[in-house]
C-alpha cells in the first residue's frame, strides 16, 4: 500500500480553507445516527469528544482513568503557543508555522504543520470563553511569555499549571455533553483491540478495569488519542499509567506506527536517586535562564561543589556554544550532559547529574530576586531531594520527555485503517523530529477541537458503511483473543515482577536507543529485546485474577506491547542513518560533534507495518515535500 | 412556596437556619446576661426586676414562644445536620483526624450542644418554673435563685451551673464565626471584625453568667 | 531506614476488610512514600501475595489521582503536598504508618486504598461547565478581566479534585471542592450567565450525592494540597443564598 497523505491543493495558506470547502458534510439531522467512539480523553480526546458531541454525534468516550479530568495532560506546566501576536513582536501564523517546522529539523509535513498553526489563534479564543484562567496583565488582557526555540513571546500560560487548567476546560466541555447525554463516558476501561469490519474500523474491546469485564463497543468510526508512549524507558516524566497499548493494537490491525525513533529528551530534570525510583520529574527549563550548567574538570571529583574553584569547573555549555551557552535547545544540552557524565564528570551519588548552580545570578541580583523568580521551582526540588538550591547548586539529569513518533495519519487525521482516526501525541504529528515547548498542548487541543471535527464528517459522509452492532462475529473473536491472552499472561507465574521487566527493558532502551544511537548498540538492542521478551513471557508473575481489580495485570498488558514497540524503536533508528532533532547517531555527526542531517537520503517520514509477530516490519516512505521552508542546519554557536 | 421548602431541604439552607437561629439566641443571652447581672444589686434590685418583666406578661410570653421556637429549630435541625453527617461516613478511620486539622471546639459542637440543653431543661425546670407559681406581689425571686436547694449557694449546682457555661462558651468558640461564615461573610476582610465582636459573644457573655454562680457559690 | 506499614485491605467493593502490617526494610530516605510502596508490593508479588492496591498517576502532585489518608492525615503529615509527593525522609526509621483509603460514603471502596470518586464528576455534571461550543466565540481579549479578580479566580481553579477535602472532615462535606468550581466561575465574567443554576444545581448534586453537610470545622483548608482556602466555602453559601432568595 503506498502512503497517500492527501494534502490539498493549493498554495500552503490556502489548503485547510479549500479542504474545509470541498470535504463531504453530513448534514445536521443525520449526525445522530451517527456513532463515534473516542478512546482516550486527555486534551486530545476530551476536546474531540465534547465537540463532536456538540455537532450532534453520539460519542462513548473511554478512558482507563477514573475521570475525564485526570490524564497526563494535566502535568504540562509551561505553557501553549499561538499566533495571536498580542505583544506586536512581530509574531505571525507564518511564524509559527516556520519555526515549528525548523524545529522539528525539516522531518514534519509543511501542511499539517501550517494548519496548526492556522487554528492555535482559536484555540486560546476557545479556552478564554470557557472560563479558562489564563495569565493576564494589569490592564486585564492576557500575558504571553517566550519559551525555548522561539524569539517571539507567544506562550500563554496559566502560572505552572497551564495542562491542568486547559484540560480542566476541555472536561468541563465533556461533562456538559455527558449531562445531555451526548456523551457516554467509560471511566476505568481500558481499551484492548480495534475492531475492524470489511477493513474498516467499527469498533474496540475493552477490559472493564473493576470487574475485569471484557466488552465489544461498536461505532461508525473509531478516534484514538491516547497519548505518547515515552514510558517504554520504564523512567520518564510521562505519567505512571501513560502506555502504548492503544497504538500498538491499532498498529497491530493495520496501522502504519510513523518514526517510532523520534523521541525527546529533556535536559532538566531531577536525577535518579535509587534503584527503586518510578518517575522523573520536569524541572522547567526556564531554570536555563538564570542558572548555569557545570561540571568538575577533575574525573570523579566528588568535593562539596563550594570547594571546587572557578577554574576547576567546566562551564561546558558556555565554553561549546559561546552565543546560546546555557540556552542551547533540548536536544543539544541533554546530549552534552550524557556526554560530560559518559566522560566521568558527573556528580552526585550516581554519578549521573551535572550541576545547575544559581550562585552567580544569586549575587548580582540578591536571593529574593532569584526566589521571586524561581522560588516554586526551588521549593519543589528541595521537596523532592531535600536539599537546598539556595545553598547548594542544583544537580540536573536529561530524562525522556515526548515521543514525536506515533500512528501515521494522513492530513484527514486517518490511519492506515480506513475509519481509524489519531489524535494528541498519539499519532506522529506534527513536530517531526523534535517539538517546541508549548506545542504539544496547542496540537492535542487543535486535532480535537478544530480539525477531527470537519474531517470524520468527510469520512462519515461518504458512507459505505454496513449497518452492524457489536454482536458481530468480528467482535467475538477479538473479544475471545483478548481473553485468551490475558489468560496466558496470567498462568506464567513466574518469579520477576512486572516492574523488575520493565525497569530492564528500560536499560536497554536508555542504553542503546536513548539519547545517542550507534549502530553497535542498535542492533546490541535488537538482540536484547527480544530475549527479555521470550524472560517476560516464560517468567513473568502477575498476582490476583483475571476478574477484579488488578493494577499489575494491567501493567502486565502494556509492557507487553512496550516489549513489542521497544524493538520498532531500535529498527527504526538503526534504519535512519542519518541525526536529527531528538534522533542522534553518532556516526552521523559534524566533526565538532553537532548532529548531521541527511536531506538527500533520509527527508522522509518512516511508516513501518506490522507483519506479523514473528516477521520483519515493512517500511513505507512518504516523502516529505519543503515549499516554503527552506532547509538549513541549525546552528547555536 | 416550595422554594422556601427546597431551600431548608438543602445543606446550605439547614446551615443558615442554624446560623440564624444560633445568632439571635445569643443575642438573647446577652440580654438575659444584662438582667442576671441585677443579682449583684441585691434581692431588691432583683426582685424589682422580674416584677417588671411579670407586669409586662404578653409581651414576655411572646418573647418566650419565640425563643422556643429558636431553640426548636436550632436543637432539630442541629439534630438532624449532626445525623446525616454521621451518616456522610458511616466508617470511621482507625486513627482518626486529630488537633492538627481541627480545634477541638469545632470537633465537639453536637457535644457541646447537647450538654447545655440538658442544663437548659434544668435550669428552666428550677427557675422559670417555680417562678411561673410565684403570684404574690412580695415573691422573693433572688431569694430561690440565691439561697434555695436549687440556688447558686449550693456549690454542686453552682459547679454545674459553672460547666455548662464553659461548654456554651465552647459552642460560642466556634459557632459565633461560623455562623458568619455560612451567611457567606467570610472574607479575610471582614474576619478580623467577626473574630474580634465575637469574643464579646463566646467569652464575654458566658464568663459574666459565670461569675454569678462563681460569686454567690464561693466566694460569697 | 525500617518501616511497618499498616495497610487497610478489601479485596472488592462489598467485601469486609481488615487491617494487616507489613514490614519494609531498607527503605532509604530518598524514596518517595509511593516508591517505598512499590518496594513492599513487590516483595508481596515475590512472596505470591496480593499486592496493596493504591491510585496514583502523574507522581508529581498535580493530577489528583492519589489519596491516602497516612496516620489519620490525609495525604500524609506535610502541608500541601498530595500523597506522591511525600518523600521517606518526613517519617522516622521505626514507625509504623497506619495507611488508609478516604473514607466518606460518597467515595465508596473499590480495592484496598482505592476509591470510586465519581460523585465529584456528576456534580461537575450538573453545572461545573460555562455552556460554549467550540467554535464562534469571541476573540480571547475581547473582555478584558481585572488580574485581580483572575488570580482569585486562579486560586479556586487549582483544585486537583483529589478529595483530600471530603475525606479528612468528619462530617465528609464537599463544599470546598464544590466552592472552589462555583467560586472560579462566578469570579469571571464568562461564567455571569449562569451564575445562579450553576450554583443551584450543583449543591442539590452534592447533596443527592450524600456529602455531609459543613459545618466550618475547617480541617478541608488545612488538608487541602492545593491550600485552596474556606474563603471558597463563604463564597459558595453567598452565591446559594443569592440564588435562592
Ligand atoms: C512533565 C511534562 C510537561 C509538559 N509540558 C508541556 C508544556 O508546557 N507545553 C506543551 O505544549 N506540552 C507539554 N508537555 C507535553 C503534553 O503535555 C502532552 O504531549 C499532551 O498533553 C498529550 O495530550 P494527549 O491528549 O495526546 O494525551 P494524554 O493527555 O496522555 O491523554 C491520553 C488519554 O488516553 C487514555 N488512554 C490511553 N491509552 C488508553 C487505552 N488503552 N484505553 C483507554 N484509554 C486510554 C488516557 O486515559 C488519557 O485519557 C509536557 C509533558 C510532560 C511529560
Ligand atoms: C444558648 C444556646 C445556644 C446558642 C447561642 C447556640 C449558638 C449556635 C451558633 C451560633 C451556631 C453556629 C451555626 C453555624 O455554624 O452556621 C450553632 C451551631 C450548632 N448548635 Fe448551637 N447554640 C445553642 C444551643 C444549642 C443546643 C441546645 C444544641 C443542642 C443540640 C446546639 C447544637 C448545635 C449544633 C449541632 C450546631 C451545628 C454545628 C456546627 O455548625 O458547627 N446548640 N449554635
Ligand atoms: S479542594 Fe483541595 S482537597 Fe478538595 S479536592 Fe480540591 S484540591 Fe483536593
Ligand atoms: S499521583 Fe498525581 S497527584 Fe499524586
Amino acid at each position: 500500500m503506498t502512503l497517500n497523505s492527501k494534502i490539498p491543493e493549493g498554495s500552503v495558506s490556502q489548503k485547510w480553507t479549500n479542504h474545509k470547502f470541498g470535504i463531504k458534510l453530513v448534514n445536521p439531522a443525520n449526525k445522530r445516527k451517527y456513532d463515534v467512539i473516542v478512546v482516550g480523553t486527555g486534551l486530545a480526546g476530551g476536546a474531540a469528544a465534547a465537540t463532536m458531541a456538540e455537532l450532534g454525534y453520539n460519542v462513548k468516550a473511554f478512558s482507563y482513568h477514573e475521570s475525564p479530568r485526570r490524564a497526563h495532560s494535566i502535568a504540562a506546566q509551561g505553557g501553549i503557543n499561538a499566533a495571536k501576536n498580542y505583544p506586536n513582536d512581530g509574531d505571525s501564523i507564518y511564524r509559527l508555522f516556520y519555526d515549528t517546522v525548523k524545529g522539528g529539523d525539516y522531518r514534519a509535513r509543511e501542511s499539517n504543520v501550517y494548519r496548526l498553526a492556522e487554528v492555535s489563534n482559536h484555540i486560546i479564543d476557545q479556552c478564554v470563553a470557557q472560563g479558562v484562567p489564563f495569565a493576564r496583565e494589569y490592564g486585564g488582557l492576557l500575558d504571553n511569555r517566550s519559551f525555548g526555540g522561539a524569539q517571539v513571546s507567544r506562550t500563554f500560560y496559566a502560572r505552572g499549571q497551564t495542562g491542568q487548567q486547559l484540560l480542566l476546560g476541555v472536561y468541563s466541555s465533556l461533562v456538559r455533553q455527558m449531562n445531555t447525554g451526548k456523551v457516554e463516558f467509560f471511566p476505568r476501561h481500558d481499551m484492548l483491540d480495534v475492531v475492524k469490519v470489511d477493513g474498516k474500523a467499527r469498533g474496540i474491546i475493552t477490559r472493564n478495569l473493576v470487574t475485569g469485564e471484557i466488552t465489544s463497543h461498536s461505532a461508525h468510526a473509531v478516534i484514538l488519542a491516547t497519548g505518547g508512549y515515552g514510558n517504554v524507558f520504564y523512567l520518564s516524566t510521562n505519567a505512571m499509567a501513560s502506555n502504548v497499548t492503544a497504538s500498538w493494537r491499532a498498529h497491530k490491525q493495520g496501522a502504519y506506527f510513523a518514526n517510532p525513533c523520534f523521541t525527546q529528551i529533556h535536559p532538566t530534570c531531577i536525577p535518579v536517586s535509587s534503584d527503586q525510583q518510578s518517575k522523573l520529574t520536569l524541572m522547567s527549563e526556564s531554570l536555563r535562564n538564570d542558572g548555569r550548567v557545570w561540571v568538575p574538570k577533575k574525573q570523579g571529583d566528588d568535593r562539596n561543589p563550594k570547594d571546587i574553584s572557578e577554574d576547576e569547573r567546566d562551564y561546558y555549555l558556555e565554553r561549546l556554544y559561546p552565543s546560546f551557552g546555557n540556552l542551547v535547545p533540548r536536544d543539544v544540552a541533554s546530549r552534552r550532559a550524557k556526554e560530560m557524565c559518559d566522560k566521568g564528570h558527573g556528580v552526585g551519588p550516581t554519578k549521573l547529574a551535572v550541576y545547575l548552580d544559581f550562585e552567580d545570578v544569586m549575587q548580582r541580583n540578591g536571593k529574593d530576586w532569584v526566589s521571586e523568580k524561581y522560588g516554586n521551582l526551588f521549593d519543589m526540588y528541595k521537596q523532592i531531594t531535600g536539599e537546598n538550591p539556595y545553598e547548594t547548586p542544583m544537580k540536573i539529569y536529561p530524562a525522556v520527555h515526548y515521543t514525536m513518533g506515533g500512528l501515521w495519519v494522513d492530513y484527514n487525521l486517518m490511519s492506515t485503517v480506513p475509519g481509524l482516526h489519531i489524535l494528541g501525541e498519539a499519532n506522529f504529528s506534527d513536530h517531526g523530529a523534535n517539538r517546541l515547548g508549548a506545542s504539544a498542548l496547542m496540537q492535542g487541543l487543535a486535532d480535537g477541537y478544530f480539525i477531527i471535527p470537519y474531517t470524520i464528517g468527510d469520512y462519515l459522509a461518504r458512507g459505505g458503511l454496513q449497518d452492524i452492532n457489536s454482536s458481530h462475529e468480528a467482535f467475538k473473536t477479538a473479544e475471545k483473543n483478548i481473553q485468551t491472552n490475558l489468560e496466558k499472561m496470567m498462568a506464567i507465574k513466574g518469579t520477576k515482577t512486572v516492574d523488575d521487566i520493565h525497569k530492564e527493558l528500560g536499560k536497554i532502551m536508555w542504553e542503546y536507543v536513548g539519547m545517542a544511537r550507534n549502530k553497535e548498540g542498535l542492533n546490541k538492542a535488537l538482540d536484547l529485546i527480544p530475549q527479555l521478551r521470550e524472560e517476560f513471557w516464560s517468567n513473568v508473575s502477575i498476582p490476583g485474577g483475571l476478574n477484579e481489580f488488578n493494577p499489575e495485570l494491567e501493567k502486565a498488558s502494556r509492557l507487553a506491547d512496550f516489549l513489542e514497540l521497544g524493538e520498532l524503536m531500535a529498527r527504526d533508528a538503526l534504519n535512519r542513518e542519518e541525526s536529527c532533532g531528538g534522533h542522534f547517531r553518532e556516526e552521523y555527526q559534524t566533526s565538532e560533534n553537532e548532529a548531521k542531517r541527511n536531506d538527500n537520503d533520509f527527508a522522509y517520514v518512516a511508516a513501518w507495518e506490522f507483519k506479523g509477530a514473528n516477521n520483519k516490519p515493512e517500511l513505507h516512505k512518504e516523502d516529505l515535500i519543503f515549499d516554503e521552508v527552506g532547509l538549513t542546519t541549525r546552528s547555536y554557536k | 412556596m416550595t422554594w422556601i421548602f427546597t431551600f431548608f431541604q438543602s445543606s446550605i439552607g439547614k446551615k443558615i437556619l442554624m446560623a440564624t437561629t444560633g445568632i439571635l439566641l445569643s443575642l438573647f443571652l446577652a440580654t438575659h446576661l444584662l438582667g442576671n447581672l441585677m443579682l449583684f444589686g441585691g434581692a431588691e434590685m432583683f426582685n424589682n426586676y422580674v416584677h417588671s418583666l411579670a407586669n409586662m406578661k404578653p409581651v414576655v410570653r411572646f418573647a418566650e414562644v419565640i425563643l422556643t421556637l429558636l431553640f426548636l429549630a436550632h436543637i432539630i435541625s442541629g439534630i438532624r445536620v449532626t445525623l446525616e453527617n454521621k451518616r456522610a461516613k458511616s466508617i470511621s478511620y482507625k486513627i482518626s483526624p486529630g488537633p492538627e486539622t481541627t480545634k477541638l471546639h469545632s470537633r465537639s459542637m453536637a457535644i457541646s450542644g447537647s450538654i447545655v440543653f440538658i442544663f437548659l431543661v434544668f435550669h428552666l425546670q428550677t427557675f422559670w418554673y417555680s417562678f411561673q407559681n410565684m403570684h404574690s406581689a412580695d415573691a422573693d425571686f433572688y431569694d430561690v435563685v440565691i439561697n434555695s436547694k436549687v440556688g447558686y449557694n449550693n456549690p454542686l449546682i453552682a459547679g454545674f451551673y459553672i460547666l455548662a457555661l464553659l461548654l456554651l462558651a465552647l459552642h460560642l468558640r466556634h459557632g459565633f464565626q461560623s455562623a458568619f461564615q455560612t451567611f457567606g461573610v467570610g472574607d479575610s476582610r471582614y474576619k478580623s471584625l467577626i473574630e474580634t465582636v465575637a469574643v464579646f459573644f463566646w467569652l464575654v457573655i458566658p464568663l459574666g453568667f459565670i461569675s454569678i454562680p462563681v460569686y454567690f457559690g464561693f466566694i460569697k | 531506614m525500617k518501616i511497618t506499614v499498616q495497610a487497610w485491605r478489601q479485596s472488592s467493593p462489598t467485601s469486609a476488610g481488615e487491617f494487616v502490617s507489613y514490614p519494609v526494610d531498607n527503605v532509604s530516605e530518598d524514596m518517595s512514600f509511593f516508591e517505598m510502596m512499590d518496594k513492599l508490593n513487590n516483595n508481596l508479588i515475590r512472596q505470591g501475595k496480593d499486592p496493596i492496591s493504591f491510585d496514583h498517576d502523574c507522581r508529581e502532585g498535580i493530577c489528583g489521582t492519589c489519596g491516602i489518608m497516612i496516620n489519620g492525615r490525609a495525604h500524609g503529615p506535610l502541608k500541601g503536598v498530595t500523597s506522591c509527593q511525600l518523600h521517606m525522609r518526613s517519617f522516622k526509621d521505626g514507625e509504623t504508618l497506619v495507611v488508609e483509603p478516604w473514607r466518606a460514603n460518597s467515595f465508596p471502596v473499590i480495592r484496598d486504598l482505592v476509591v470510586d470518586r465519581s460523585s465529584f464528576d456528576r456534580v461537575m455534571e450538573s453545572g461545573g461547565y460555562v455552556s460554549v461550543n467550540t467554535g464562534g466565540v469571541p476573540d480571547a481579549n475581547a473582555t478584558p478581566i481585572l488580574k485581580n479578580d483572575v488570580d482569585l479566580a486562579f486560586d479556586a481553579a487549582a483544585c486537583i479534585g483529589c478529595g483530600a477535602c471530603v475525606a479528612t472532615c468528619k462530617n465528609s462535606s464537599a463544599m470546598l471542592f464544590v466552592g472552589a468550581k462555583v467560586t472560579q466561575y462566578a469570579l469571571l465574567p464568562q461564567g455571569q450567565v449562569e451564575r445562579k443554576n450553576r450554583v443551584s444545581n450543583m449543591v442539590a448534586q452534592m447533596d443527592i450525592e450524600g456529602f455531609g453537610n459543613c459545618t466550618n470545622t475547617s480541617a478541608c483548608e488545612v488538608e487541602c494540597p492545593k491550600e485552596i482556602s474556606v474563603e471558597n466555602i463563604a463564597r459558595l453559601n453567598r452565591e446559594f443564598l443569592k440564588a435562592s432568595f
